[in-house]
């Protein structure tokens, strides 16, 4: 019976601790400012993307030759580009463009990343040569990987995002590693070995779960820069092809008539800057729930009052 | 009264930091005489270093407060403006610091930080302030000076990183030395060279020291009074002979039975004082050792002991110390305090 | 010292090999002849095989790896099909723009972060520290090529101050030739400024707590002295690497902001040699451009050693 009732309550505990592990979790995100406003602009930007389309009464591609270049009015909200197009729905289709190119990087670059850093965690020789490619592919300027990639692959939506999938992939492969050669080190994978588990089932299974927080964080990090760089090489003439709408190809086709229609530079590139605030925010915040030594070791070191170091 | 050099009345050193309010030094008053070697003992966390360096008001503006009076030279240390405190910084009161490696800057020469005080201070030229130096390198039993001058910290051994820091210290002869804890981070036989330097340093120029440090036995080589403190307070204050024959305070016994002794039971346990010192943020209301004290009662709890005169040297901050120090006539023989 | 920095070198050869093989298998490697993009679709069988030769494109990869490298490694980086001049002399005469915005920006830059970086340390948890590090984190959520844009329109366009665009080379005088550099030197820098005056801020604050201020402060040095005398030069290892870091998004921008300024650099050339399909310029360009980065990185590596000491030692 003492038993029975000493299970019980030990299984009660557990409940107990659950709960008040996620309440804790759940004051940590909203006490984290940086989290909300980060997901907050993050979901207004996939709504925009996903259901804006729909919204609009425009195509983005409806030439309207005799609305060129208006101020934004009434009819066209952010007014109307060199060819007559319809900014606003330019921008919403862009944003599509812009966050699944940006999405898809960021997903592929982590799938990639995460088997590189995983295998080359675990295997010494491999270790060398994968870490070197990555040193190798590092040292390349990204933006010049890129243009380069570019003009290798020509220019089109798919190449963008292979592009630009090599450039980043080594940043999430040499965090995968860093983080899973500590784990490695750790006990309980030692005593999985002694016992002959196979190596596959250590790193998925056991090495895996445990480098997944600074993945994501990275992601979304990654997420941020490949809508900058993709902007970036659409703007230069090396991505998106026009005439596809892409904040990049908007803010091309706004340089040509800068003199003449601010409108065309300043919404797409507050868009960018929006994005980037948000995902980046989105970054930090998640990184301080995931890790939150991080925040403390950062918060003391930015802003220890000496007095109180000295005391304790 | 002409002879003593510094008189600290009152001092209360308040902290306001992201956490809240934090009072580390509580109302600390003794007096340094002319050539004296004080010391200020007491665990970790009492308030000795911060006590230390509110002398020279180190702490930042702005998070820190400082209540009473520090008088040196007829003028309250307190009152002074920013212009005149660093003129007594490093001329008048000098400090060494526990770890000399993290204390001298690691990209400036040995010589080069030295003579930066007699530069400062003295209105020496940037040569006779290098003479100078190797000069005082040379004082503090560093072979080869010259050599020595011209090296960065890190060349230095950890026995001689501590005589170049004391040399920066007496760049521009003190009046009063304060030494936070010097020999806490070097090994045994290099402790005791250090202690030896510093016995003549103040022998030699007659300066005071003011000695931080937790260890007892280096007090009772060195100094001739002692000041013990606990929780920011001082407990007890008496010269170095009252304190090891008579403790009157149950926290100063409890320090002098944990030093180990050489000539005793080997197979006894060291003594320790119960518990450990509470946070500054919990601070308990009555005496700050009850809780930790054996003699302990409710009056103690309630409220905080007034501190006593019992002798002209020695004063006491306890309640109970006449009954504690009755009890212990009886087993007094039993310790032998060398 | 010197087996330290020979060591070094010999450590970039590793380095400099993946690199080369990286950027000669992005161009070789990919579907496609280089040929017909080069010549286009209407070319003679004759014509293609002629350039193939020329450009020694017949032989099989492995050689014609071996080939480029062995030039590349003694500084030949092949020739330009379309512009009838050595790929060298490409990038040469493309450099002068490039080297000067690169250094402009770098001293805005500088001028923006350290001050704000020290200020914000030594006022640190105040407004002006709050508002010099709110301005960084906008700074480093800008891309660059989006703040050129947005001073073009606000500055070129709207008070109509200073030219939108062009390049007047230093022979035309130096006002000239910065006042037209002063726009794409400012977007460029300030976006580095921003992580700079992070950097700045968190290494001043670290060097400002430790113990041999505080014996700096015992000795009687006055605060501006023990900021510049003795913190500062504590504080700029970390800040060199990332100044040494930075440069890698100088390059990103210069790319972006040469284009938008129309300035004939080593980005215009890039992006023309795109639209060009002119693969050994874009080839060279991308392995000299790694190749100096490199070598920053590496002299920043080799200036640690000057200014703090303790490095020098342990390389003894």
């Amino acid at each position: 019976m003492e038993n029975i009732g000493s299970t019980l309550t030990l299984s009660e505990a557990r409940k107990k601790l659950k709960k008040e592990q996620q309440q804790l979790l759940k004051k940590r995100f909203f006490s984290n400012y940086s989290m909300v406003i980060g997901l907050v602009i993050v979901i207004f930007l996939m709504l925009l993307s996903f259901v804006g389309p729909y919204l609009t009464s425009y195509g983005p591609l409806d030439l309207e030759v005799n609305n060129r270049l208006q101020a934004p009015n009434a009819d066209h909200l952010l007014g109307t580009d060199n060819f007559g197009r319809d900014l606003l729905t330019r921008i919403v289709y862009g944003a599509r463009a812009s966050i699944s190119v940006g999405l898809s990087i960021a997903i592929i670059t982590s799938i990639i990343g995460l088997a590189i850093g995983l295998y080359a965690s675990y295997y010494k020789r491999l270790d060398q040569i994968l870490m070197r490619i990555c040193d190798g592919l590092m040292a390349i300027p990204g933006i010049l990987l890129a243009i380069a990639l570019m003009a290798a692959l020509g220019p089109k939506v798919e190449n963008v995002i292979i592009a630009l999938s090599i450039v980043f992939t080594p940043y999430v492969a040499r965090i995968v590693r860093s983080a899973a050669l500590v784990v490695r080190e750790q006990t309980y994978i030692e005593a999985m070995k002694a016992q002959g588990a196979s190596s596959t089932r250590i790193i998925w299974l056991h090495v895996a779960p445990n480098v997944l927080s600074p993945l994501i964080v990275q992601a979304t990090f990654i997420f941020a820069d490949s809508i900058i760089t993709e902007a970036a090489l659409s703007f230069l003439g090396a991505g998106i092809p026009a005439p596809a709408p892409s904040w990049g190809n908007i803010l091309y086709d706004g340089k040509l008539v800068i003199f003449n229609a601010w409108w065309m530079t300043v919404f797409p590139g507050l868009l960018i800057i929006i994005a980037v605030i948000g995902l980046n925010s989105m970054g930090d915040g998640l990184r301080d729930i995931m890790d939150p030594h991080y925040k403390k070791v950062t918060k003391k070191r930015s802003k220890a009052v000496k007095g109180k170091e000295e005391v304790a | 009264m002409s002879d003593v050099l510094l008189d600290i009345k009152n001092l209360k050193t308040h902290f306001y930091t992201e956490t809240g309010h934090v009072t580390a030094v509580n109302g600390v008053s003794f007096n340094v005489k002319k050539g004296e070697i004080v010391g200020v003992v007491g665990e970790s966390g009492c308030g000795k270093s911060v006590m230390s360096q509110t002398i020279l008001r180190l702490f930042e503006e702005g998070t820190v407060e400082y209540e009473g009076e520090i008088n040196f030279n007829g003028r309250n240390l307190l009152k002074l403006n920013k212009r005149q405190i660093n003129k007594v910084r490093g001329n008048d009161i000098s400090m060494i610091f526990q770890d000399p490696l993290s204390t001298l800057n690691p990209v400036h020469t040995v010589g080069r930080q030295i003579a930066e005080s007699i530069i400062l201070h003295q209105n020496a030229s940037k040569k006779e302030a290098e003479e100078k130096a190797i000069e005082l390198l040379r004082l503090v039993g560093i072979p080869s000076p010259e050599k020595r001058a011209k090296e960065y910290p890190h060349n230095l051994s950890g026995g001689m990183r501590q005589r170049a820091m004391i040399a920066v210290a007496l760049a521009c002869r003190p009046k009063l030395l304060i030494a936070d804890e010097p020999t806490t981070a070097l090994d045994v036989t290099i402790q005791a060279q250090i202690l030896d330097l510093m016995n003549n340093l103040n022998e030699e120029l007659d300066m005071g020291i003011i000695f931080i440090t937790h260890d007892l036995g280096v007090v009772a080589d060195l100094c001739s009074r002692v000041v013990v403190m606990y929780l920011g307070e001082i407990v007890e204050e008496a010269s170095i002979e009252e304190l090891f024959d008579r403790p009157l305070h149950p926290y100063t016994q409890g320090l002098i039975k944990s030093i180990p002794q050489l000539d005793g039971d080997r197979s006894a346990m060291l003594h320790t004082i119960e518990g450990t010192v509470p946070p500054l943020t919990r601070v308990p209301k009555g005496c700050r050792f009850a809780a930790r004290c054996p003699f302990a009662d409710e009056k103690c709890v309630a409220s905080a002991p007034p501190v006593t005169e019992y002798t002209a040297t020695q004063k006491v901050k306890c309640w109970h110390f006449e009954k504690i120090l009755k009890n212990q006539e009886g087993i007094a023989d039993v310790h032998t305090y060398s | 010292m010197w087996s330290y920095i020979i060591k070094r070198l010999f450590s970039l050869i590793p380095v400099l090999f993946i690199v080369s093989i990286v950027i000669f298998s992005i161009i070789h490697l990919t579907p496609g002849d280089p040929t017909t993009y080069m010549l286009g679709e209407e070319a003679t069988p004759e014509q293609i095989a002629d350039a193939k030769k020329q450009l020694g494109l017949d032989q099989p990869i492995h050689v014609q790896y071996f080939n480029w490298v062995k030039k590349a490694a003694i500084g030949d980086l092949g020739s330009s099909y379309h512009m009838n001049m050595s790929v060298n002399d490409a990038i040469m005469s493309h450099i002068g723009p490039t080297l000067s915005l690169a250094i402009l920006a770098e001293i805005v830059a500088l001028l923006i972060a350290i001050p704000l970086g020290i200020i914000a340390a030594i006022k640190r948890g105040t407004a002006t520290d709050q508002t010099v590090m709110g301005f960084s984190l906008l700074g480093m959520a800008i891309p660059s090529f989006l703040l050129a844009l947005f001073l073009v329109l606000l500055i070129g366009v709207k008070l109509q101050w200073l030219p939108v665009a062009g390049y007047r080379p230093l022979d035309s005088g130096l006002w000239n030739h910065i006042k037209y550099l002063i726009m794409p030197a400012i977007s460029l820098g300030s976006i580095q400024a921003a992580l700079i005056a992070r950097m700045t801020r968190s290494s001043m604050l670290e060097v400002l707590n430790t113990n041999y201020i505080k014996m700096a402060r015992a000795k009687g040095v006055v605060e501006r002295r023990i900021i510049y005398g003795h913190a500062l030069q504590n504080a700029f290892l970390p800040i060199l690497t990332v100044i040494g870091i930075t440069f890698g998004g100088l390059v990103t921008g210069a790319v972006v902001t040469e284009t938008i300024f129309n300035i004939p650099g080593i980005g215009s050339l890039i992006i023309n040699s795109v639209a060009r399909r002119d693969y050994t310029v874009i080839q060279g360009i991308v392995l000299f451009v790694t190749f100096v980065y490199v070598m920053l990185n590496l002299v920043i590596d080799i200036l640690y050693g000057v200014i703090d000491p303790r490095v020098r030692l342990e390389e003894k």
